[in-house]
């Protein structure tokens, strides 16, 4: 980057409020920073710590409720906050775009792709139909997707996520803006496509001399794009430097303790125990969904096919795999959520894959699960402990032994017992993990199955979840089942590693041996993929 | 789709079964006799039972079924006993106003209903918002018939703009149809305005939470464009469904409607039809209604696709 060349974003001193009664006053305070032509900018923070409130306050879609107090944003020098409506919408998509973290749901889903695209060439140019097309073709073709003309026609439905964030990336770039900011873009998706999606930006960025301003929360995805780095905490800057710089000499403690969080891509080495009593075995396990129809040919998805899979008391198997790939399908069997519709489940000596609903019941209690979001898998309008002494109420147990058991989980997942006749919503989103497992944990399970349990989690918080996970499994013997996507996680807490690819086990072996020397080409292209996988995050002692 | 139509056509076979068995029975089993009726004030029993027999009526309650229905399957739905006339004839004569009826009334409701509330959804809050909502609360409490001799006293009475009752066939003067058609229209589509209005309130509201609308701002793309373009489009299934629901329902309101109006539609020979027990024409009334029910379920469920292409059958 020469220094000579003039910013395309600078921002001084932005301060933005939040409206009254809030946690805090402003979601942004003081924040200064400049975005040059050609260079990457990640702006990097947990949750809540303004780095989307500044995106939208440069493109001017701040909720009505924020409002920027002080401070300039100058786009090439052209001072964004004293802009009129009109100006902006006229910079939009010309001197600024934006790509969105959810392709899915940022194109409007009844649009086809090429229409939304032309939008913009409409609203901005006088191009003519046929100008339109051609440049929309061309423009389709430069973020590599196949067939143009197809796509042109398509609706976001028919496409795959990488596909929708490419026809994002297109309708941001059409007009060559100087600036391009994105919000999360790669954070929805598999991890190949994240890969291929942030080798697609930093190419055309490089190409056009781009300045890119990009959020993320994820260091790997730092370490593997940005040129400058600047972290974020409760909207205040904490520390602002050259990539390489921030990841391997941070200043700041709040820095150290974020890149010390993430976890680390080789496993940790936890020697092999094979030694416990088997909690659960699958033999040909298989789910397959079939449709019906009067005319048509059925249609038929094997989500699932023969899975067969073991896991001992005290230990943790992880099952790795990209969206679709049956994780969660396997574990919804095997917890009889769903009904599986080939193979055997044993839980212990019982099999438990076949059995009628009523004979399953008393077995019920015995495999446990947590999910992905905790925001959404506790009832909102019952209690924390009434939710955690439901279940074992329901087999049997007095309220008040419950309620003593769920004291006692609540000490041992480190929340203050007396906050059980609180909801949900007065808890954070890790302190809800925390009561989830607790939930889990009150009906005394043999297995535990977590299932993506991390993955809605920031990663300081993460980190502490992980921890707590694996200090539960080791003081009560139990054997888990972890689900995930995110191959730093697993490497961390897996002893044995699953690696699932279109329903089926590609790889299964002890986490050293699938991370150390994986044999399958799929785990490898896996592996290949994980962002950041040459950066060791280093451990700072705070 | 074509598997689709073919299903749910197949569906109405049921429905009409339990349509007709249920109506069936319930004219027979109450009180009141077709035959008393007819016969009039002064008639022996002699004369009663005379009319009866030959109305068919003094068959058991399962033989006069049968061969009802048989007649029915073959296209016949029997002769009215009052007006001397086939039943097909009679609803033949009365169809034009109801359709003239209900369509003019949907044409208003939906070009009102759906621009008021895109503007409430959009003005979220303000003045227009609560206005267009206080509005909807007052369309749904007030009686049909209540709204009607309101508008009739102001612009028939008092105002003389327009007629009082009655109604003249499109085919003979046109003017004179539309005329006659303004205040039966405007008062039975108030109860549909406020409902329709209200949901696509709702749906617009919730659509313009999305992340494509905000993608479309961050286009530079103007309020109008994000409003008509992209929120009322994904926003249409419910607003679908509730005017589909509307339709099904104007034909109870029209009841009451051609009542106040004095419109010779379905909706009054109806009435007439109860009044005097006439059985065959009550119970084929009854299946047409059922029938066009069905069919508008239908034709919403298949206007869906057109409006999401994510809706395949």
């Amino acid at each position: 980057m020469s220094e000579a060349k003039k910013p395309v974003l600078e921002v001084r001193n932005l301060s933005v409020s939040l409206p009254a009664g809030a946690d805090r006053a402003h979601a942004v305070e003081n924040v200064s920073f400049t975005v040059s032509p050609g260079e990457i900018v990640c702006l990097v923070g947990e949750s809540g710590s303004g780095k989307s409130v500044i995106a939208f306050t440069v493109m001017g879609l701040l909720a009505k409720a924020l409002k920027p107090t002080s401070g300039e944003i100058l786009l090439e020098g052209e001072n964004i906050l004293a802009a009129d409506e009109s100006r902006l919408r006229e910079l939009r998509c010309t001197r600024m775009s934006m790509i969105f973290q959810e392709p899915m749901t940022a194109l409007n889903p009844v649009m086809t792709c090429g229409l939304q695209i032309d939008e913009v060439l409409e609203t901005h140019t006088k191009l003519d139909a046929a100008e339109r097309k051609a440049k929309i073709i061309a423009i389709l073709d430069r973020v590599k997707l196949p067939e143009p003309e197809r796509i042109y026609a398509s609706y976001p439905h028919q496409l795959s996520g990488g596909q929708r964030q490419r026809i994002m990336i297109a309708m941001a770039l059409v007009l060559d803006p100087v600036l391009l900011i994105a919000d999360e873009p790669t954070t929805a998706l598999d991890v190949t496509t994240q890969a291929e999606i942030l080798k697609l930006i930093a190419e055309l960025q490089a190409g056009e001399g781009t300045g890119v301003l990009f959020i993320t929360h994820d260091f790997g995805v730092v370490a593997e794009i940005a040129h400058r780095v600047a972290v974020l905490r409760w909207g205040e800057l904490v520390e602002l430097g050259p990539t390489e710089k921030i990841l391997s000499r941070p200043e700041h403690n709040y820095t150290k303790m974020l890149i010390s969080s993430v976890p680390s891509i080789h496993p940790a080495h936890r020697g092999v125990r094979r030694d416990g009593t088997t909690v659960l075995r699958t033999e040909k396990l298989g789910k397959t969904y079939s449709g019906n129809a009067f005319f048509q040919k059925a249609r038929v998805v094997k989500a699932a096919v023969d899975v067969d899979l073991d896991i001992r008391k005290g230990e943790t198997l992880g099952i790795v795999g990209e969206s679709g790939s049956g994780k969660s399908t396997v574990a919804r069997c095997i917890a009889r959520l769903i009904d599986p519709t080939e193979g055997k489940v044993f839980l212990g000596d019982t099999e438990i894959a076949t059995m009628s609903a009523s004979k399953l019941r008393p077995h019920r209690r015995r495999v446990q699960i947590v999910f992905q979001d905790p925001y959404r898998s506790m009832n909102p309008r019952i209690t924390v402990g009434d939710s955690i002494i439901e279940g074992p109420m329901n087999f049997g147990l007095k309220r008040d032994e419950a309620l003593a058991r769920a004291r006692n989980l609540m000490e041992t997942v480190r929340l203050d017992p007396n906050s059980l006749d609180r909801y949900p919503h007065q808890f954070s989103g890790g302190q809800r993990q925390r009561i989830c497992i607790a939930r889990a944990l009150a009906m005394e399970p043999e297995l535990l199955i977590a299932d993506e349990a991390v993955s809605a989690l920031d990663v300081s918080v993460q980190k502490q979840v992980l921890e707590l996970l694996d200090e539960i499994r080791v003081r009560l013997n139990l054997a888990v089942l972890f689900i995930t996507h995110d191959l730093r996680v697993a490497a961390q807490i897996c002893d044995y590693v699953a690696v699932m690819s279109k329903g089926r086990i590609v790889e299964y072996g002890s986490a050293e041996q699938v991370f150390g020397a994986p044999r399958d080409d799929y785990t490898k292209a896996l592996f290949a993929a994980a962002p950041g996988r040459n950066w060791e995050f280093g451990k700072f002692a705070a | 789709m074509l598997d689709f139509i073919a299903r749910r056509l197949v569906a109405i076979i049921p429905v009409l079964t339990v349509v007709a068995i249920f109506v069936f029975l319930m004219l027979r089993l109450t009180p009141g006799d077709p035959a008393a009726i007819i016969a009039g004030d002064n008639a022996t029993s002699d004369q009663i039972d005379e009319i009866r027999r030959a109305l068919g009526l003094d068959e058991p309650i399962w033989t006069q079924f049968l061969i009802w229905i048989g007649k029915v399957l073959q296209g016949n739905f029997g002769e009215s006993f009052f007006f001397k006339k086939t039943v097909a004839e009679l609803i033949a004569q009365r169809v034009e106003p109801t359709l003239a009826l209900a369509v003019c009334t949907l044409i208003i409701a939906v070009i009102t209903a759906v621009p008021l509330g895109v503007l409430a959804a959009y003005r979220h809050g303000s003045l227009l918002d609560r206005c267009v909502m206080g509005f909807s609360v007052l369309g749904f409490s007030v009686p049909v018939f209540v709204i009607g001799y309101i508008l009739i006293y102001i612009f028939a009475i008092e105002l003389g703009w327009l007629p009082v009752q009655g109604y003249i066939r499109i085919g003979v003067n046109f003017w004179g149809f539309l005329e006659r058609m303004v205040l039966p229209s405007v008062t039975l589509a108030v109860i549909y305005v406020a409902l329709i209005a209200r949901i696509t309130r709702a749906s617009v509201l919730e659509v313009l939470n999305e992340d494509y609308i905000r993608t479309a701002r961050a286009k530079g793309l103007t309020n109008r464009v994000v409003l008509m373009r992209h929120a009322l489009r994904n926003a249409a299934v419910p607003i679908l469904t509730v005017i589909g629901i509307g339709i099904a329902l104007l034909i109870s309101g029209a009841v009451v409607t051609e009542s106040v109006y004095g419109l010779p539609g379905l909706g009054r020979l109806t009435v007439e039809a109860v009044l005097s027990r006439d059985f065959p024409t009550i119970q084929a009334v009854i299946l047409l209604f059922s029938v066009v029910y069905v069919l508008i379920n239908l034709v919403i469920d298949i206007s869906y696709t057109l409006f999401d292409p994510r809706i395949r059958y």
